[in-house]
């Protein structure tokens, strides 16, 4: 079965994974594994990558080996009721596309209950920063008649959700993990063709209800889902993720056939989790969103519209893509054309679906497209590592892969009707959750494009800043700001102080502690609501003054850069600190390979650099500001909320 | 196809899974004489195996497969009879 479609293939992947067998050094041989889960593999290769890197230092505490290579480590112990041993490699391997160095543990098959039911020694050990609860139907069975009436099967399927929300708040409490739940495939097939699902306690039903109860309790519990059941439908275009003969053989409940896309499903929902997915979709023009070449064709001659097949195909591209952008994905075009011309095509083509405001970022002249996204990123103050690179011609496919590695290239179909499905596979953009702040991000990466044009164009730079009335509304962090603050916290990089990552959870019991405060904050200016652009934590901390409270975490959206929102948000955090008595403020920051950005940002701030109050060794540092006598630099921003 | 042919191809199929390049099959060959081999890999293997040949082993079958006379057998058979 072809597997990873959205991946090139390589012309020798065996020969290349033999080459690499070669390097002595692991950090050479991690690099060379990392470039080779670019490539579509099947499940033998996918067995041979993960030897590759078996003796590489991965997540492992300690090693600097992740951080080198610009992986983030993290840990997943899976739980489960079935084998699950031969889809760690998949996993394993997937993460390293994704991003991620991860270090798996496996609980032997059918003991999860034990390992929940008190602490397990091992695994606390272990210190998990996922538990995926890979359940399956058998485990729950349900002790119904098959004419069980709706009423019944609403009880046990209530019961059973009780049941699983009981091993989550465990797997919470007894280690600190993230919880991902697994979605239930059916027990049996279809015993009543398409009635199936009609009778209440048929096996498809019973597995569809069960679903559907879990996905309430997982959003009111913070539970991620891993919908299993979904990408059997969806993902696998009807290829068989379950076979029969190896769960009789092996109580497999997914055949390893199928490991690749199974450990690519888990990697990139953890990676999402981390704050790793994708951000913004760039777009070639002349055959990607419309049939032919608008330069030469005008823009009454290109191929879009009703009425023509091909014409709606690029139409289904187009709403496919409009719909991500409501979502949230920043759209940009990158496109070798006449920026007159193809402007035209989007205000004066009256199929567009797509419109000109819907795109944040509009490149098109006659440079190569490594350098316009190279411009692309920096317009939209995203790392290139956010981009996705949407063109139908292979040529600059390859030459965009071949400079500019980070930035993800699928390779698409041959036939652009095929282009949503593609899309969709690959997974670019999966989301752990969804807020109505994403919904509006395409608004605000709009403004900072235009921001930033209108910010080349002044020289005046306080007037401008001055010009965009910008009201900054400084809150505690409440119930209702959890899920954003979360995201936000878990996948900000740049703008990151201490790139420390909390869960909802950990976040929630931080704001219940009297002791700390922990802050969001939103802008909105004359252009756009930016919504919730950034939290800032500060605790007590033994290392420190018992007036003084740690700046735990500092970050901030990209997206509101050099809106001299730091030093309102200073101001405000100052002020609630000080109501509280505190006399000082130490700020912190931990370089990581992507932060660089803040390394001053506390002396910009006008904090005096301070030495580490123990020995660290390391390249942390920390600055103290008195409150009350460290002046706030000054800025042009209304500052609401916490007065 | 030849027994010749399918012990190499054969062979190709376990250095593959086993990540083995010394691996040397004979008949009488079985899980205790090659490292690795073990109940998770004897199921990739089964399943590689099947992805090589373009075969499928039954249910059946499967606990017939003691060592690579075995493999080699019923490869034979389900290909001849393809």
């Amino acid at each position: 079965m072809e597997q990873l479609r959205w991946l090139p293939s390589h012309p020798d992947l065996s020969s290349a994974i033999k080459a690499a067998r070669g390097q002595t050094d692991p950090e050479r041989r991690l690099c060379d594994a990392i470039a080779l889960t670019g490539y579509r593999r099947d499940f033998i290769a996918t067995e041979k990558l993960d030897r590759l890197i078996a003796d590489c230092p991965t997540a492992r505490a300690g090693s600097e080996l992740p951080a080198l290579m610009h992986l983030q480590p993290a840990r997943l112990a899976v739980l489960s009721s079935h084998t699950v041993d031969h889809l760690v490699p998949g996993m394993r391997v997937a993460g390293l596309g994704r991003r991620l160095a991860l270090d798996i543990t496996v609980t032997p098959y059918g003991l999860y209950r034990a390992v929940l039911a008190e602490r397990d020694a091992e695994l606390a050990a272990f210190a998990p920063d996922f538990i995926l609860l890979a359940l399956d139907s058998h485990e729950m069975a349900f002790d119904l008649a098959i004419d069980a009436s709706e009423a019944e099967v609403a009880r046990a399927v209530q019961e059973r959700v009780a049941d699983l929300a009981r091993l989550w708040r465990a797997a919470r409490s007894l280690y600190g993990a993230q919880v991902i739940q697994q979605t239930f495939l059916p027990a049996a097939p279809p015993l009543f063709g398409s009635l199936e699902r009609v009778v209440p306690a048929s096996p498809s039903a019973l597995a569809e209800r069960l679903n559907d109860a879990l996905r309430d309790a997982a959003r009111s519990e913070n539970v991620l889902l891993f919908d299993l059941d979904l990408h059997g439908r969806h993902l696998l275009s009807g290829q068989a993720l379950a076979d029969p003969v190896r769960w009789h053989q092996a109580k497999q409940l997914v055949s390893p056939i199928a490991a690749p896309v199974h450990g690519d499903l888990v990697a990139r929902l953890l990676a999402a989790a981390l704050g790793l997915s994708r951000k913004c979709l760039v777009m070639d023009l002349d055959n990607t969103l419309w049939g032919g070449v608008v330069g030469d064709d005008g823009v009454e001659g290109i191929r879009l519209g009703q009425g023509d097949a091909l014409g709606e195909a690029f139409l289904a591209i187009q709403g496919y893509v409009a719909l991500l952008g409501r979502r949230g994905v920043v759209l940009a075009i990158c496109s070798k054309n006449d920026p007159r011309i193809a402007e035209a095509a989007f205000s004066d083509h009256p199929e567009m679906v797509l419109h000109r405001q819907d795109i944040a970022c509009f490149m098109a002249n006659w440079d190569d497209k490594a350098t316009n996204l190279r411009r692309i990123a920096q317009d939209l103050s995203l790392g290139l590592d956010s981009l996705v690179f949407l063109d139908d011609n292979p040529a600059e496919r390859d030459i965009v892969r071949r400079e500019l590695p980070v930035v993800a290239v699928p390779e698409l179909p041959e036939d652009v009707a095929d282009y949503p499905v593609c899309l969709s596979e690959a997974g670019y953009f999966e989301a752990a959750t969804f807020t109505r702040d994403d919904a509006g991000r395409a608004q605000s990466y709009r403004a900072k494009a235009a921001h930033h044009e209108a910010l080349a164009q002044t020289t005046d730079m306080e007037g401008y800043l001055r010009g965009l009335s910008m009201t900054l509304v400084a809150s505690e962090i409440r119930p209702v700001d959890l899920p954003r603050a979360a995201q936000l916290i878990n996948k900000s990089n740049q703008f990151n102080l201490t790139t420390r990552r909390y869960t909802e959870t950990e976040l929630e019991e931080m704001i219940t502690d009297p002791g700390t405060i922990a802050m969001c904050f939103r802008l909105h200016d004359k252009f756009a609501d930016h919504g919730l652009i950034s939290v800032v934590i500060a605790r007590p901390d033994p290392e420190w003054e018992e007036q003084a409270l740690l700046i735990d975490t500092w970050l901030m959206s990209c997206r509101v850069l050099g809106r001299q929102v730091e030093a309102a948000a200073v101001e405000a955090l100052a002020a609630a600190a000080a109501r509280r008595g505190i006399r000082w403020l130490i700020g912190e920051y931990r370089p990581t390979p992507r932060n660089a950005l803040v390394a001053d940002h506390y002396g910009k701030l006008g904090f005096e650099p301070q030495h580490p109050p123990a020995e660290g060794g390391n390249a942390v540092r920390f600055w103290r500001h008195a409150i009350g006598d460290t002046p706030i630099p000054a800025h042009v921003i209304k500052l609401k909320g916490l007065q | 196809m030849t027994e010749t042919q399918i012990y190499a191809e054969l062979t190709d199929v376990f250095r593959d899974v086993l990540g083995n390049d010394a691996i040397v099959l004979r008949p009488d060959t079985t899980a205790a004489d090659v490292d690795g081999w073990d109940s998770h890999a004897h199921v990739t293997l089964v399943v590689a195996t099947e992805m090589r040949f373009g075969i499928r082993f039954r249910t059946a079958e499967l606990e017939g497969l003691h060592n690579v006379g075995d493999f080699v057998r019923l490869i034979e058979q389900k290909r001849s009879a393809a």
